[in-house]
């Protein structure tokens, strides 16, 4: 790097560069003018968005996709709260971001001056950590730590805000050296003796179930997971977080867990007598009730985080460190085992319980996810929004590699699946990208058709269109005597013309016949198009166990409640 | 074990701006209580000391310590209730002292080693440090005498060196 006097805004686009950033995602306004002005001619490519919700979901998106940190900008004020759920969007799912905020100038902060917002203050509790920088000397290293955090340990969004005074003094670049903060050494290496209890219970164990969850895809552990249960013979459920971890569809793998998870991979738990859970949170909507979470086993709880072991749930044996480093230690030490009683039970609870719906009447929208997922093989990249098109994909839809399912799992963000696309689609340009959008969901970012317009980036959208917000119409239907409070989108837009207004070409589909046809015609346009499904209006998620339910508490069946 | 018992924690962090807003935010916003919150800047000028006193079964407490110890700019956090520890408080009292009972509370003064740091024709201010159960010993035998005010800080502490 060049030593010559640089502006505040030189070094913080130089700062990306320096940190292999080629793509941002941001919305201009009078605060961060003179970091535009910079980026208007730096190799460093910027993608505007419409709203900064849109440039956050995007930049979340953009990080899934390719694990890569996601960067997002976005000026003062409105700009910056807009950018709070996404923040908040990350922080839960624990996605590599940085974002950068403008600032009022430092003499006017606290002057109640316009468009300013104490965004630093703001974002605390849904940063991994955020930098207000007031001394321009200090910028250089707030940028290198910022990507150092997102980056490591347990990843998250850090949020750096920059006061516009602070983005135009000049000041000689320095060189920066290493990255040193005291405060902050997540420990990466598993203790051995931990992992030789591991090796010991997994030897012991009779019906062991691996639990796995987004740590895996964070930590690219997915080759060494794979492995791992060829070797040991363990059925694994994934999370939705951890959809792609291991492939859906392997005789091994049980799908998804939980509240809307499938009944074998619940039951499988509840019958477990080891639970190896890995790089999972036993958050409320996989574990609705610890005290009734897999009662007859012993609990492994591998994850790189301390403080999410024993949060939830009581654990036997803790393991801190990175899960990749963690299961190649483990793998060198398991021996083959082939639990064939308890894979036959495996079996026997997959066909007692399988995975279906009922296929009359309407377009099913189970049908589609399905029929996506075979004409795709599960190779292309989905998001989704929030709701029950997005449990349907998670159960339906066969992902079958780490990074291509992209869902907002702990936030529950309605709106995320459509930018998130986009960014997707911008880190992955040669992977086809479909939005699995609700009717609801998609007019919480509905703007950024301009921006997949603009820039032509081929994301397909499909609209599940049901009329209705359609989970919690689920919720108000079985826990409030279908009570339909506000659920009823009883004016929606003709999302066609919505599209033809944008200059993206787009579909109606009303007919089961048509949906096959359709598909394949879309995923074979260049440029984004929108499909808008019309889906069965009242269709449910099956199976369900209620909040704060055990693992066997279905409801909604008739048939099976017990 | 005992419930909700009071932990006495000790948390190194890096003296900058927004830290203790970091800190209590973490408290508010995870539903964790604060008895006591004391900071001071350490021997270190770019490292301060908060001292604070929180209470919860021993799994929150667990929670509390694993969830300060995630905070970038804290470098340290010692639960000092597992320890030896010294704990000192400190407590100014501006108690009622007319010719009648100047010199009972003087007296009090006297038997509990406080400090009379401010007289005036009607009121002493008198300063207290000590332990909770000392403080609270001064406050009862002040009140009848009639306390106007007080102002108490936050507790701080200290591990014991091994002898």
């Amino acid at each position: 790097m060049t030593t010559g006097k640089k502006t505040g805004s030189q070094l913080v686009v130089q700062g990306l560069i320096d940190e292999g950033v080629e793509t941002i995602f941001g919305f201009p306004g009078g605060a961060v003018i003179p970091i535009y002005d910079v980026l208007y001619d730096a190799p460093v490519r910027h993608i505007l968005t419409r709203h900064e919700q849109g440039a956050a979901h995007a930049a979340d998106g953009y990080a899934r996709a390719t694990g890569r940190t996601g960067v997002c900008l976005a000026t003062s004020g409105p700009g910056a709260t807009n950018l709070v759920t996404g923040l908040s969007n990350a922080y839960m799912d624990s996605v590599p971001m940085v974002a950068l905020t403008g600032q009022v100038a430092v003499p006017m902060i606290g002057n109640d001056s316009f468009q300013e917002a104490d965004i630093y203050g703001i974002t605390i509790p849904i940063t991994k950590h955020n930098y207000l920088v007031k001394d321009i000397n200090q910028l250089q290293r707030v940028i290198k730590e910022a990507f150092h955090i997102a980056k490591t340990g347990r990843p998250g969004p850090v949020l750096i805000d920059i006061p516009k005074d602070i983005q135009t003094f000049e000041v000689k670049a320095r060189k920066i050296g290493e990255v040193r903060l005291p405060g902050y050494t997540p420990s990466t290496k598993g203790h051995p003796r931990q992992i030789e209890a591991i090796v010991r219970a997994i030897r012991n164990a009779r019906r062991p179930v691996i639990y796995a969850g987004g740590g895996v895809i964070a930590s690219g552990a997915s080759a060494e997971l794979k492995k791992f249960v060829r070797k040991s013979n363990i059925p694994i459920t994934t999370t939705l977080m951890g959809k792609g971890a291991y492939p859906d569809g392997d005789p091994l793998s049980l799908g998804m867990p939980g509240m809307h998870g499938t009944k074998y991979s619940n039951y499988a738990i509840h019958e477990a007598d080891l639970i190896m859970a890995m790089g999972v949170r036993f958050d409320d909507r996989v574990a609705g009730n610890v005290q009734k979470f897999a009662p007859l086993a012993k609990i492994i709880h591998i994850d790189i985080d301390p403080a999410e072991i024993g949060k939830r749930m009581a654990v036997d044996i803790p393991i801190v460190g990175d899960l990749k480093s963690i299961l190649v230690m483990l793998n060198q030490k398991i021996e083959t085992q082939t639990r064939k009683r308890w894979l036959e039970r495996i079996d026997r609870l997959k066909e007692e319980y399988p995975l279906t719906y009922e296929k009359s009447g309407a377009v099913k929208p189970q049908f589609i996810i399905q029929t996506l997922s075979e004409m795709t093989k599960g190779q292309i990249i989905v998001s989704t929004d929030v709701g029950q098109h997005q449990m349907w994909a998670a159960l339906f839809y066969q992902t079958t590699e780490p990074r291509r399912f992209l869902s907002s799992g702990g936030a529950g963000t309605m709106g995320y699946g459509f930018p998130a696309a986009i960014g997707a689609q911008v880190g992955q340009p040669d992977i086809p990208v479909v939005a699995l959008c609700g009717d609801g969901s998609f007019q919480m970012c509905i703007q950024e058709l301009a921006t997949v317009r603009m820039y032509n980036i081929p994301v397909k959208i499909f609209i599940f269109n049901n009329g209705y917000l359609g989970m919690v119409r689920q919720w108000q239907e079985i826990f409030n005597d279908r009570r339909y409070s506000s659920t009823h989108l009883e004016f929606n837009p003709d999302f066609c013309k919505v599209a033809a207004g944008y200059e993206i070409p787009a579909f109606r589909v009303t007919q089961t016949a048509k949906v096959k046809p359709t598909i394949d015609k879309v995923l074979n346009m260049e440029g984004p198009v929108l499909v808008d499904f019309r889906v069965a209006p009242e269709e449910n998620v099956i199976p369900m166990i209620p909040p704060g339910g055990g693992q066997t508490e279905f409801i909604g069946e008739g048939e099976d409640e017990e | 074990m005992m419930n909700n018992e009071n932990r006495t924690i000790s948390v190194l962090v890096d003296n900058e701006p927004g830290v203790l807003s970091r800190v209590t935010g973490l408290f508010s916003g995870r539903g964790f209580n604060i008895e006591s919150l004391s900071v001071g800047e350490t021997l270190d000028p770019t490292i301060s000391r908060i001292t604070l006193v929180t209470s919860g079964s021993p799994l929150i407490v667990e929670q509390i310590i694993k969830q300060l110890r995630k905070l970038i700019n804290v470098i340290k956090v010692v639960d000092l209730t597992n320890t030896e520890f010294v704990e000192r408080e400190m407590l100014l009292i501006k108690v009622r002292a007319e010719a009648a009972s100047r010199a009972e509370v003087l007296r009090i003064v006297d038997i509990f080693r406080c400090k009379v740091v401010d007289a005036s024709p009607h009121f002493y201010t008198v300063e207290v440090t000590g332990s909770e159960s000392k403080i609270k010993a001064v406050l009862d035998l002040l009140a009848p005498l009639g306390i106007e005010e007080i102002v108490k800080t936050g507790k701080i502490a200290i591990a014991r060196s091994r002898k």
